[in-house]
């Protein structure tokens, strides 16, 4: 149980938590390729432990070189055999692939099922494929809470690509959307027609949509149908563009395409366009719009659980209870409350 | 930290394609609020080994009516221990004779659970068992 002392950086609220090294050594065992470290790590970061976040400091200068794909759609479309032939298809190209699914935690019990393995298991013995199964712990919104931060750490432990397998989603959990670089909607044959397609929500967060079983009878005239709902009138009109509007937020037009996580048809041609959206995102100068959202949403996390701990740290305990208690029986309002708290922590700060 | 959900994995080794046993087991343990991963019919050592791993399992828990337990537990707990994973809380269910049982144990299973035994019972012995981590 050696500390390496030259790696160990600033963490100081670890070191106040009095497990200075422990993250810092889950992060360079995971990192120079032990599995099991792997493993602990990923569990630390599902449990936000102080060990988690020493780890994420040393290993978030490296987890920006994977390509994170998120995959999404109802339930029982077939996200996780379709992952699983987009696996064996990175595989056969010698990529290291790690895979996140996500399933739901029961909101009665806590509990849950997490059966998104079982279409994957035919990967035991490779040690660059690694999987993990996430229950999503009360989270809404497809993902666990801790998902963007589990798909950084298998970056940095050298994953060139990592799929985010969502809960199966209704119609508005877009959330994956903002932490993955590309995002794939798979849909199955006879899922609704055509108005389906209209409706806002899932479809417009898609950089590619995938008609999965196209062993399938319907699968053709489903594509067909996306396709026709999907593309047209997106582009600003000339008129709009004359006006200066055309900058407003628009819905992404994507690539429809056939494939069948069960035979592979039309998956090596799915991962193709995978690289392709990737390699046009890495060849603009800038942070893309998907990183910066997911870069937003991370630090705006990490801020509200850093302002509650202020909120709530025992020397101010008394005094915040005491303008909670006030809002309670409406002698103060909660803005004023809220504005008089945020004052007292900046003042402290 | 403390009270983060105790996660169990369960597989069924070998040949037999009787998964009902493993089925309510999930589902029991689900609403024992377990977070449980299922890998399903048919695993090898090595696959129910390899989720035990990457999952960062507390328990493994095997389902097995083959006949082949004497050969494939002990495999599974050596893959366990090889990979670092010694602490892990091995338990085993489904049909298996009395008598094969102090070898099962001697190669690592903690407890056999046989036909009849309630869900409540097995989630107790996990609570009580299941390897204390700090981390």
């Amino acid at each position: 149980m050696t500390t390496p002392a030259s790696a160990s950086g600033e963490t100081p609220s670890a070191a106040e938590a009095g497990t200075a090294g422990t993250g810092t050594r889950l992060a360079n065992d995971a990192r120079a390729g032990s599995r099991l470290a792997l493993s602990r790590l990923l569990t630390a970061i599902e449990s936000r432990t102080a060990a988690a976040e020493e780890a994420l400091r040393t290993l978030y200068a490296e987890a920006g070189s994977a390509h994170v794909v998120g995959i999404t759609g109802p339930p029982g479309g077939g996200k996780s055999t379709l992952v699983a032939a987009l696996v064996a298809e990175a595989r056969s190209g010698g990529r290291a692939v790690a895979v996140l699914a996500i399933d739901p935690s029961s909101p009665v019990t806590g509990g849950a099922i997490l059966g998104d393995r079982i279409r994957m298991q035919q990967y035991a013995g490779d040690p660059n494929v690694f999987i993990r199964s996430m229950a999503s712990r009360g989270h809404l919104g497809g993902l666990a809470g801790t998902t963007a931060e589990s798909a950084a750490a298998l970056a940095a432990c050298g994953f060139d690509l990592v799929f985010i397998e969502t809960v199966g989603t209704g119609q508005s959990e877009v959330e994956v959307a903002a932490i993955a670089d590309t995002t794939v909607v798979v849909q199955a044959p006879e899922m609704g027609d055509e108005v389906q397609a209209l409706k806002a929500g899932l479809l417009e967060v898609a950089d590619l949509v995938i008609v999965n079983k196209s062993d399938r009878p319907g699968a053709d005239r489903a594509a067909a149908q996306l396709r026709a709902m999907l593309t047209p009138g997106a582009e600003p009109g000339a008129g709009e563009v004359e006006r200066g509007i055309a900058q407003r937020a628009r819905p992404k037009h994507p690539q429809v395409l056939l494939a069948s996580g069960l035979t592979a048809a039309g998956v090596p041609e799915l991962l193709a366009a995978l690289d392709e959206h990737h390699a046009k995102r890495a060849a603009t100068a800038q942070p893309h719009g998907a990183r910066l959202a997911r870069a937003r949403a991370q630090v705006e996390g990490i801020l509200a659980d850093r302002m509650r701990e202020a909120l709530w740290a025992t020397s101010r305990r008394a005094s915040a209870d005491a303008v909670i208690e006030q809002v309670a029986a409406h002698e103060l309002d909660p803005y004023a409350a809220a504005d008089r708290l945020l004052d007292e922590i900046a003042r402290q700060a | 930290m403390t009270d983060r959900p105790l996660k169990v994995l369960i597989a069924k080794p070998g040949l037999d394609g009787h998964d009902r046993g493993a089925k309510v087991m999930a589902r029991g343990l689900r609403d024992e609020g377990f977070e449980v991963v299922y890998t399903g019919l048919r695993q090898t050592p090595e696959m129910v080994a390899t989720a035990a791993l990457q999952e960062d399992v507390d328990v493994v828990g095997l389902s097995i009516l083959s006949g082949a337990h004497l050969t494939l537990l002990p495999r599974i707990c050596q893959l366990l221990r090889e990979q670092g994973m010694a602490d892990v809380l091995v338990t085993a269910g489904g049909i298996i004779p009395d008598e094969d049982i102090p070898t099962l144990q001697d190669a690592g299973v903690a407890a056999v659970f046989g036909p009849g035994t309630s869900i409540g019972e097995v989630a107790a012995f996990m609570r009580e068992h299941a390897p204390q981590r700090s981390e």
